[in-house]
């Protein structure tokens, strides 16, 4: 007798959406590691998994709000910061009962209040607490919100292609349309409005209604920066096209470059003045996983709405309601994260001291990285501006794309389950992420340790000249 | 919402004065939880001719209409039930700013299951093991480790060599880390006398994300149905209706301490099919909430045979401590219950058996998309299904503080049970499981009357009452489902023991006072 739950009876929607991320070169990865290979996961922004540290003080904190007995001993004093102290006792006062107790839906309003007052200092115009929802991870708040715009296939999103397919994979989940758009590989992935408005024509031709546009800026995989003037052409298409603006932002603190330093869509919105900054929706999204921080096992995250209308935000707030509340500690990191020690803190110099560190030597491995890949001849790798990604375009011979065609596999998947078997390297193929035809591309993080880049770095250059030598042997005879 | 009642309430100033209604007036502001509204206008979710814009891209005439539908899958009705928690936190603020402008001074919240909120403690040797594993430089040092149980450090150090590199901040597998899914497995084992298989389990953050995933696979268009019991826990009808699919009622029978009967499931799945709807799955809330009761192990196995015979899918939370291979189970537990109650953690997990290896692989996918679920909360639900045991060093205190909360949670129910039980008009069956007391209220016609005046369902407006007069927070019954015609409120046991007394006199009061107004 069939199952209750088979695949033909399936969702369709669930059948479709793809998530290549933790996909099929994970998988591959993982059983290999099983079987004792030593792999190296340099398949997710995943900081911590490759050595860097959690920073001291908010582990300090968040240790003393779990075990609060600790902040009864006399002597607490001697083996923990004071600023670590007081700042557990603020947080815990700012709960309904501690770490195990549900906060407001929203999130608790005093970590709110002060991601609020961050986006205050960061941009320079107030932010309303009460328009910030702090979810488990930004992913969350993205399907949360995309659930909110997305009524069926008629509706679209416009998301740029290459992108972190939790767009695609929601959009394809929630059952709504993905129009894409295009961003241009030999202008550093820029981002080209004609290319954006011929997407949406194209989309409306074939009875698409668009509803929102994504921005991932830094971007993910492809790293660039917006720069300001991009932002505000970004933002006037969307107020002409009556779209919603969602402001996947992060990365803001992976920024390796000086030219174009992070800059919100919210801060150029309220710049630009006028009906736009009091009309224009927009959604933006920050986490603890990314930046300096790395947090990703906390899932910690928010979204700050503007211009959304209260009935709507009631809405939002209605669905965010049947999850109760996300998990309390996140939101203490998120609080943190917003609100680190300041000069004249005990604990600042070591903050400091530990964040430019990481974010240092993260400048650092960008380089090495797109300058190994660019080191190798049919490799062409743009310089990773900002996020945790590097994105070499691989130029395969028409023998390998055979050869792949033959196994079955999509030739950047065929390529990267190659440099998987032998080198242990575990990518992500382009394909999940979105390029051009004929085009590819695998993806990789510049996490693995300083030291452990030259290594990595030969070991792939290896690799891909026997991999060249192997499907490039016979094109010099083809003539024969 | 908001418009409706205000307008309700400006024609009844003018009609009619009392000290009850008027202290419904004053204080009911638009809902926020458990709304059921009627209003048609929410419903427009037009969609745009080709290339047309709306005027504001997100707005209710826009929004996805899954979303305003929701918590509406509870049968609708003319009245607006009203939100306990917008009313109470006015009257938290106008009791701030202005002591004694309320006959109590203090909220008695008896709303929601959220223990740690009321005053119950954390078990000491969990968070002793969850701060060890946040900072484990705390491990490295004498000073440091000093503070902590001897067992608490081994159990640490121990779940820190599961975790790849000892990172806690990492992203793990989206199943949960496998060291922590194996604990849990023998847990169940031991629970249960089934072996478990890790490869079975899904930590998630709490039982929500396991119950969309579940709801996302098998829900394909409204034509789907999904069993839910009534009363039931609004999460279910809540994502049903967020994925487009029909609850389809099965109601518990109260006179039989909310019993489960098979003939009832067996007749509202024949309606359903009647109605062209295709009953995908059965869901099963074991200890019931808000109902409290336990099922018997004979109607486990009916429930099984049940489910078996029609081809559903079996959504058993939390337990159903039934074996049994040829079925497709999915098994939800989660740390914010029971003695431990860390509900802020979000720690829980989900048990997926009976389920071909290509569904397993779309569980796998779907709840991939969220990378994995926030690791404290995996480190909870490992250590709860592996807490000190008798030669551990911390057993004794761990036994203490667990029998203190759940014998003084016995009593508690107890002495709210014979409360409910002594007051006109209302009986209250037995709390066996669960922190939930769900008393069944008669409401005199006066008092049916005077609610539909306001706009307000019956329940919500006894509630309001109760609220106003006393400062006691309930969540009436058309919040979960209820036969209709009947009335209920839920009333959760976790106020401390010493604020019992207030509750039980203050009630007692009030009820006598409603009743006394409203009697035929």
């Amino acid at each position: 007798m069939s199952k209750p739950l088979d695949y033909e009876n399936l969702n369709e929607n669930v059948k479709k959406c793809q998530y290549a991320v933790r996909g099929e070169l994970y998988l591959r990865a993982s059983e290999l590691q099983k079987e004792g290979k030593k792999i190296i996961f340099t398949n997710v922004g995943n900081p911590h998994a490759l050595g860097q540290k959690p920073l001291t003080f908010p582990r300090q904190v968040i240790a003393l709000c779990q075990a609060p007995f600790l902040l009864d001993d006399p002597n607490v004093g001697l083996v923990f910061p004071a600023d670590t102290i007081a700042r557990a006792k603020h947080y815990l006062s700012l709960t309904s009962g501690g770490l195990g107790a549900y906060s407001d839906s929203r999130g608790v309003p005093g970590v709110r209040k002060e991601i609020a007052d961050f986006i205050e200092r960061r941009d320079g115009y107030p932010s309303d607490p009460e328009l910030i929802f702090l979810t488990d991870g930004a992913s969350k708040g993205v399907m949360q919100i995309l659930n909110s715009i997305i009524r069926g296939e008629q509706d679209g999103i416009l998301v740029p292609v290459p992108q972190y397919p939790l767009y695609s994979a929601t959009i394809s989940l929630l059952g709504g349309s993905l129009v894409p758009y295009y961003l241009e590989e030999t202008a550093n992935w820029g981002l080209d409005i004609v290319n954006l408005r011929e997407s949406v024509s194209q989309a409306r031709s074939q009875g698409i209604t668009v509803r929102a546009m994504v921005i991932i800026n830094p971007g993910n995989p492809t790293g660039q920066c917006l720069s300001e003037a991009n932002l505000k052409e970004v933002l006037q298409f969307c107020y002409q096209n009556n779209l919603v603006l969602l402001g996947d932002e992060v990365y803001q603190q992976n920024i390796y470059q000086d030219e174009r330093p992070f800059i919100s869509a919210r801060k150029v919105l309220m710049d630009m003045g006028g009906p736009i900054s009091k009309e224009l929706q927009l959604v933006s999204f920050h986490t603890v996983s990314k930046g300096y921080w790395g947090e990703c096992g906390q899932r910690g995250g928010y979204f700050e709405m503007t211009n959304i209308p209260p009935k709507t935000v009631e809405e939002i707030y209605k669905v965010a309601s049947i999850s109760l509340s996300p998990n309390v500690p996140g939101q203490i990191f998120l609080g943190l994260m917003v609100n680190p020690p300041k000069p004249g803190d005990i604990s600042y110099e070591r903050f400091v001291r530990e964040s430019k560190g990481i974010l240092e030597s993260l400048r650092r491995r960008a380089q090495i990285m797109t300058d190994g890949f660019n080191s190798c001849r049919n490799v062409v790798c743009n310089f990773t501006e900002g996020a945790m990604y590097s994105f070499p375009q691989i130029r395969l011979p028409p023998k390998a794309i055979e050869a792949a065609k033959k196994a079955g596999k999509v030739p950047d998947v065929f390529y990267c389950l190659k440099l998987l078997e032998a080198t242990g390297i575990s990518t992500v193929p382009g394909s999940g992420f979105g390029q051009k035809e004929g085009v590819f591309h695998l993806r990789t993080t510049i996490l693995p340790a300083e030291e452990d880049m030259p290594p990595i770095m030969t070991s792939f250059k290896k690799f891909n000249d026997e991999f060249m030598e192997q499907y490039e042997d016979y094109r010099g005879y083809s003539r024969m | 919402m908001r418009r409706f009642v205000a307008h309700n309430a400006r024609n009844l100033i003018t009609r009619r004065r009392n000290n009850l209604t008027t202290c419904v007036l004053q204080h009911c502001t638009f809902p926020l939880r458990f709304l059921t509204t009627t209003s048609p206008g929410y419903l427009s979710g037009h969609v745009a001719s080709a290339g047309s814009a709306s005027a504001s891209p997100i707005t209710l005439d826009t929004i996805n209409p899954k979303v305003l539908k929701c918590e509406y899958a509870v049968p609708r009705r003319n009245f607006y039930p009203c939100s306990d928690v917008v009313c109470s936190q006015r009257l938290q603020q106008e009791l701030k700013e202005n002591p004694g402008s309320h006959p109590f001074d203090e909220l008695l919240y008896c709303n929601i299951g959220n223990p740690h909120s009321l005053g119950q403690q954390p078990i000491t040797f969990f968070r002793e093991v969850l701060a060890l594993c946040d900072h484990p430089a705390m491990l490295d040092r004498a000073e440091t480790r000093g503070y902590f149980s001897a067992d608490a450090v081994k159990r640490a150090f121990q779940i820190l060599d599961q975790f790849p590199g000892r990172a806690t901040g990492a992203y793990s597998h989206t199943q949960g880390i496998k060291g922590l899914r194996d604990t849990i497995a023998s847990g169940i084992e031991a629970r249960d006398g089934y072996p478990a298989d890790p490869n079975d389990i899904f930590l998630t953050d709490g039982a929500s994300p396991a119950v969309h995933i579940i709801m996302q696979l098998l829900i394909r268009s409204e034509k789907d149905g999904i069993l839910c019991p009534i009363p039931q826990y609004p999460l279910y009808s809540g994502s049903i209706t967020l994925h487009g699919g029909s609850l389809v009622p099965y109601y518990l029978d109260e006179d039989t301490g909310w019993g489960l009967e098979i003939s009832e499931l067996k007749n509202q799945l024949e309606i359903a099919k009647s109605k062209g709807i295709t009953v995908r799955a059965l869901v099963v809330i074991n200890p019931g909430n808000p109902t409290g009761q336990v099922l018997a192990e004979s109607n486990q196995q009916e429930i099984v045979e049940f489910c078996k015979n029609e081809g559903l899918v079996l959504l058993a939370d939390e337990s159903m401590e039934y074996g049994e291979e040829d079925i497709s189970l999915v098994s939800l537990q989660s740390v914010s219950k029971g003695y431990y109650g860390e509900c802020g953690k979000r720690g829980g997990y989900m048990e997926v058996t009976g389920f071909s290896p290509e569904i397993r692989e779309q569980i796998y996918k779907v709840a991939s998309m969220d990378t994995c679920s926030n690791i404290s909360g995996q480190i909870l639900a490992s250590l709860v299904m592996n807490p000190p045991k008798v030669d551990d060093e911390s057993y004794e205190s761990y036994s203490a503080e667990k029998d203190a909360i759940l014998s003084s949670l016995a009593r508690r129910a107890r002495m709210l049970e014979d409360v409910f039980n002594s007051l006109e008009g209302v009986t209250c069956n037995r709390a066996e499981g669960a922190m939930y007391l769900f008393p069944r209220i008669e409401l005199p016609k006066k008092a049916t009357e005077a609610a539909k005046a306001v706009n307000t369902a019956p329940d919500a407006f006894y509630a309001r009452c109760l609220l106003n007069a006393t400062g006691i927070v309930v969540v009436p019954g058309c919040g979960f489902g209820q036969v209709p015609g009947q009335w209920h409120f839920r009333c959760t046991i976790l106020p401390q023991e010493d604020k019992i007394p207030t509750i039980v006199s203050r009630l007692t009061e009030f009820h006598k006072a409603f009743m006394d107004e409203f009697r035929d």
